[in-house]
């Protein structure tokens, strides 16, 4: 009896507190509920270029934890580097209307119809790191022209004037079409414009391929001993740059500077001594950003297309006195 | 009368000739050894893949999943060697295993099955390069073991001041040639190529040479592989997804061995590899754009092609047999 008396008490007890707490709004329900249930139930479709490589796994691991978290799905169609495979997935998604697609983009103009339609049809969406020519209601990336503009002046230092050194840089593009590759090649030569000294010996296309980077560097190389400096468009292909100068004995003597994700293979690249410098964008900085803007989309009632937001995300330095345990991430430690 | 009909094989070796005079000529530094060595090493994996593409064509087969197989096979060993606790040695043998799997089922389904060779290699490349992303390796490129004595020597390693991948291209080319010009192997393949019905009549156990074919092939994809995981100092399995294996066929077919089997040899393989790679060299100095190179690049093969069909027209006799032609 006393006991029963007791329990009434408690549970009467609770009640007034979790009513009062009500009352004071501290379960904060006016930002919680819209937030939560904005958010569940609302569907993300990711294209990537290919998935298997560090930038693509890194976003996709960091968006992915936070789609789970949320409650609201995921899906990532793969076009395995086949443009033309993409087309017909961003097709499919129009059919499918989800509330946000991100797509990531093989070149400036493939794409940018489509991601019209995609608006039209009142599908948000966010482009990551590599844009086209339209803009659309979120970009997420770098920017390029100020990682081209980084990198020609970081050859500029190590090869301009009063260095005394020959002059002479390599350009390595990337996939010719590209955002990245576009933009970066105007900041190097805007740069390389001011400093007449820099003679641009080779401006090939390596495709992202390491082994052709490599060929191109190895007669570069044998036409232009004296090579002062190479940049690249990414730091997964201009590896192969670097293998061929170490092969050449010329380690040390030309600098490579390219641009990457951050991640330890690119880490270990360096301090293997292939790479000189990678301007970072850094993917886990990246992935956070890429869940604000999505969070952002889904909960805006901005119709699709209505507000076009960009977010460069910052870059960083990694150079052989900088690398860290702290600045090159491994795809585990973002799962 | 008789009239001298020029080979294709000769058509392009004057070609390759042609190109190497004119850029010697206008080019300050193409003629040095330097730059000589760099022009065959930047071919020299497309001449090894070249050789074991040539091999099976003479056969009358053809393998498509030669790249895939290089790439999953290669990046797997490395894989294994730096992510796991298995030994190089081990790593390696497991490789072996995998690719004379994948050239065992290619030809048990080409030879038993009868299923055309050009479908069962295509498909077979995207089933070895499935496999590979889905269970071998998590992301697509695999960097060499740090501080391993093999590929340091594979990749940097020199014979009398000759660059190993280039010594692996030739070792392999010799021991190609001493195949098919000096034994029963050898003379069996060409005997297959020109008339697999002939040939089976008079007593060549077809159907067990044709998988040996491709077993042959798979294992020089993967000594390939590992050639270029230590030039490169890493391995992208990107390569599967350009345009590699048409290069190979471009190396095959521009030096003259008919896609309709029975004809050609090493020395066609050579004469192709030495065109692309004086055609690459060149235009590589000459700082010629990207999209200009591929367009030259293709126009020959076209040339090259249509030349084939004129010097080596199709027998109609024997190519509309059981084992079809490509």
């Amino acid at each position: 009896m006393k006991f029963r008396h007791l329990l009434t008490a408690a549970l009467a007890a609770l009640l007034a507190t979790a009513a009062l707490a009500d009352e004071k709004g501290l379960d904060n329900h006016v930002k919680r509920t819209p937030y939560y249930d904005g958010l569940t139930g609302k569907k993300v479709v990711f294209v990537p270029l290919a998935m298997g490589f560090d930038l693509t796994e890194g976003w996709a691991a960091i968006m992915r934890k936070q789609a789970k978290d949320l409650g609201y799905s995921f899906d990532i169609r793969d076009p395995n580097w086949s443009t033309d495979a993409g087309t017909r997935a961003i097709t499919a998604i129009i059919a499918e209307k989800p509330d946000l697609a991100i797509i990531h983009n093989p070149d400036l103009q493939s794409y940018a119809r489509l991601e019209q339609r995609l608006v039209q049809a009142g599908i948000k969406v966010l482009q990551v790191n590599l844009e086209t020519t339209n803009p659309t209601d979120y970009y997420v990336g770098a920017d390029w022209v100020k990682v081209g503009l980084i990198e020609a002046q970081a050859l500029v230092d190590h090869c301009g004037k009063g260095t005394n050194t020959s002059g002479k840089v390599e350009i390595l593009e990337g996939q010719p079409t590209a955002a990245s590759n576009l933009y970066e090649l105007y900041a190097y030569y805007h740069v390389f414009a001011d400093h007449p000294e820099i003679k641009v010996v080779a401006d090939q296309a390596a495709t992202y391929d390491p082994s052709k980077a490599r060929a191109i560097t190895e007669t570069v190389l044998q036409q232009n001993p004296d090579l002062c400096g190479i940049v690249g468009n990414w730091d997964n292909q201009d590896v192969g740059a670097g293998a061929a100068v170490q092969a050449a004995g010329k380690t040390g003597s030309v600098f490579i500077v390219t641009s990457g994700g951050g991640s330890q293979t690119g880490c270990d690249n360096i301090s293997k001594g292939l790479l000189s410098e990678i301007v970072s964008y850094d993917v886990p900085l990246q992935g956070n950003a890429l869940n604000e803007a999505i969070v952002q989309l889904l909960l805006s009632p901005a119709k699709a297309g209505e507000i076009k937001s960009t977010y460069f995300t910052p870059l960083t330095l990694q150079t052989k006195d900088t690398i860290s345990p702290h600045n090159c991430w491994t795809l585990d430690q973002l799962k | 009368m008789p009239r001298i009909k020029p080979t294709q094989e000769g058509i392009v070796f004057a070609l390759a000739v042609v190109l190497f005079a004119a850029f010697s000529l206008t080019l300050s530094n193409f003629l040095t050894p330097g730059n000589l060595i760099a022009l065959v090493r930047s071919v020299a994996i497309l001449g090894i893949l070249g050789l074991g593409m040539g091999l099976v064509i003479i056969g009358r087969g053809i393998d498509l999943a030669m790249v895939a197989t290089m790439v999953v096979s290669s990046s797997w060993v490395l894989a294994l060697a730096t992510h796991s606790d298995t030994s190089l040695g081990t790593a390696l043998m497991l490789g072996a295993v995998f690719v004379i799997l994948v050239g065992l089922i290619s030809g048990v389904l080409v030879a038993y099955a009868t299923v055309p060779p050009i479908f069962t290699t295509l498909a077979m490349g995207l089933v070895v390069y499935g496999i590979g992303r889905a269970w071998l390796f998590q992301v697509d490129v695999q960097n060499t073991p740090g501080n391993s004595r093999f590929f340091e020597l594979l990749g940097r390693g020199t014979v009398l001041g000759i660059p190993m991948l280039i010594v692996a291209f030739g070792t392999l080319a010799l021991v190609v040639w001493a195949l098919l010009r000096w034994t029963r192997v050898g003379r069996f393949i060409y005997a297959t190529g020109d008339n697999p019905a002939a040939a089976r009549i008079a007593g060549v156990p077809l159907r067990l040479l044709m998988v040996g074919q491709y077993v042959a092939t798979s294992l020089i994809a993967y000594l390939a592989g590992l050639v270029m995981a230590a030039a490169d100092s890493g391995m992208s399995t990107r390569v599967y997804n350009s345009t590699m294996i048409y290069d190979v066929l471009l190396v095959v077919v521009l030096g003259g061995i008919g896609l309709s089997g029975g004809r050609g040899g090493v020395r066609n393989v050579l004469v192709g590899t030495l065109l692309v790679g004086v055609l690459l060299n060149g235009m590589t100095i000459n700082d010629i754009p990207y999209t200009l190179q591929n367009l030259i690049k293709s126009v020959i093969l076209l040339f090259a092609i249509i030349v084939d069909s004129i010097i080596n027209p199709r027998d109609e006799q024997t190519a509309q047999q059981e084992q079809g032609d490509i």
